[in-house]
């Protein structure tokens, strides 16, 4: 090929073939992101994000960030550093919840018929966006994963309590009290999954009370730190260019 | 004046840069086949799919999963065979117009292989948890694993395959030798399917118990993780698109 010729007819056809382009990479990286992101965070912290009764303050609070915060510090390892764009959190989050939705609706809810307000999945969107803003200010990777991580894990109770709350309000039932969230669970009875597999609130931290989801929290951010650090190199290499040798 | 007349003849006649009609065709036929696939799900998921040993099961789920495989071996071979058969054997000496539409063809394959990845690692693998949570099994074969692991991820096997295939065998760019990263994201989600006989194997020890975040899930996980290679083909694409417009985007 011949250096000096031209792949476009002019400079408005370069514009709008540079356009499409765009259009085709957006949609492309949304869906792939969106099916590996979806595949590792139902794998690892799925149960505590199916059900409501399994988004108690310890074990959802802790694990859910953890794993959660993967993808997003991958995703911006490469959009942010290679083309400064700023939203790659936000791009695996939505991604996250696109698919989450379409399957609580289509199939929790549209082939084994339980209620979405007992399926809905966890709310990433403030994190993601505290993550992404961190990074465009400070265009630095370690004060994003320290503050950005630690962020990440202390919003994900507030940032999804709106929604939970009137779930975590107790009712006696039978003579126990319980959450509206566990009668859910006793109501809906899921055969595959016996009750002695549910793992919610677990431990002697139970025995502070009030303050059990905060400590979590605070845990979970420490745990999400390093996660960040560990998952923006692997999306450096995962972006990298590398090509084997011809032999 | 002839001359300008016969080279705006020749730019009327030539194929588009981008076939938008191949384009959305491919996104449709996902779309609608995986609503027909749904839809035969919610009939005879319940109606025919609770218990293996019936004969419906046999009628309604294996006959299924026996058509799959014959249709999905003949597909992968007829349509990896005929992109290797009708390769370029002269892929560095094309125009670089040439070379952009075929980037625009290979951006197709993507976006396919996007809706592929998606219907399969996150509708059908999710759809799997509520299945397998609310129903006890009794066989391997289940109705959501008919569709999820032999119908759903071969399909973006055959795809990646494919769109991988097209990029080594009629781009410059990836002419000489292979992207790791390409072949990451191709590779790895194709590892998932032979996953598949760690988790049957496993499940055949804890079958009555579904805990989707059980050690036994996370070889899917980690090949799942393949997925973020799309960066870096991202990454090479974006290099050699900005290769072949820079100087009339300046």
């Amino acid at each position: 090929m011949s250096a000096s010729q031209s792949a476009v007819r002019s400079r408005a056809e370069a514009v709008k073939v540079s356009r499409t382009f765009d259009w085709m990479i957006c949609f492309t990286l949304f869906f792939i992101i969106l099916g590996g992101y979806h595949v590792h965070f139902m794998l690892t912290g799925g149960d505590w994000d199916f059900w409501t009764d399994w988004k108690d303050r310890r074990l959802w609070v802790t694990v859910l960030p953890i794993v959660g915060i993967t993808f997003p510090a991958a995703v911006q390892a490469v959009l942010w550093y290679r083309w400064k764009l700023p939203f790659g959190a936000m791009l695996a989050v939505l991604g996250l919840l696109f698919g989450e939705w379409v399957n609580r609706y289509f199939n929790f809810w549209g082939w084994t018929y339980f209620p979405v307000n007992f399926v809905f999945p966890s709310q990433f969107v403030p994190g993601a966006i505290v993550l992404d803003v961190i990074l465009m200010l400070s265009n630095s990777m370690q004060l994003t994963a320290v503050l950005g991580g630690l962020a990440y894990g202390l919003l994900f109770y507030p940032g999804n309590w709106p929604v939970i709350a009137p779930l975590h309000v107790p009712v006696e039932y039978n003579g126990m009290v319980m959450t509206l969230a566990d009668l859910q669970g006793y109501h809906y009875v899921r055969t595959g999954t016996p009750e002695y597999i549910r793992m919610v609130e677990k431990g002697t931290l139970r025995t502070f009370g009030k303050d059990v989801a905060p400590v979590s929290a605070f845990f979970s951010g420490f745990v999400s730190i390093i996660i960040y650090f560990l998952w923006h190199f692997f999306g450096k290499w995962f972006g990298s260019t590398a090509f084997t040798q011809s032999t | 004046m002839a001359a300008t007349t016969e080279s705006v003849k020749a730019d009327a006649a030539e194929a588009p840069l981008l076939n938008k009609r191949n384009l959305f065709l491919g996104v449709a036929l996902y779309n609608v086949f995986y609503a027909w696939v749904r839809w035969y799900e919610g009939v005879y998921g319940w109606s025919a799919g609770l218990d293996s040993f019936a004969p419906e099961f046999e009628t309604y789920w294996m006959n299924f999963l026996y058509i799959e495989f014959v249709l999905e071996v003949s597909t992968a071979g007829i349509l990896w065979g005929y992109i290797w058969k009708t390769r370029d054997r002269k892929v560095m000496s094309i125009t670089p117009r040439e070379e952009l539409r075929r980037h625009f063809t290979h951006w197709t394959w993507l976006v396919c292989y996007s809706v592929a990845i998606y219907f399969g690692a996150s509708y059908f693998t999710e759809q799997d948890g509520t299945w397998h949570q609310t129903i006890v099994r009794d066989t391997d074969f289940t109705p959501s694993h008919i569709i999820e692991f032999y119908l759903s991820y071969p399909i973006y096997i055959i795809t990646g395959g494919a769109s991988l295939l097209y990029a080594k065998t009629r781009l410059p760019t990836y002419a000489n030798g292979f992207s790791i990263q390409y072949m990451v994201s191709v590779v790895g989600p194709f590892m998932i399917l032979p996953n598949v006989g760690l988790n049957e194997w496993g499940h055949t020890f804890w079958f009555m118990e579904e805990l989707f975040v059980a050690p036994l899930h996370y070889g899917f996980v980690f090949f799942g993780w393949a997925a973020l290679g799309a960066l870096g083909v991202l990454s090479i694409e974006v290099q050699a698109i900005t290769k072949l417009l820079k100087k009339d985007l300046a």
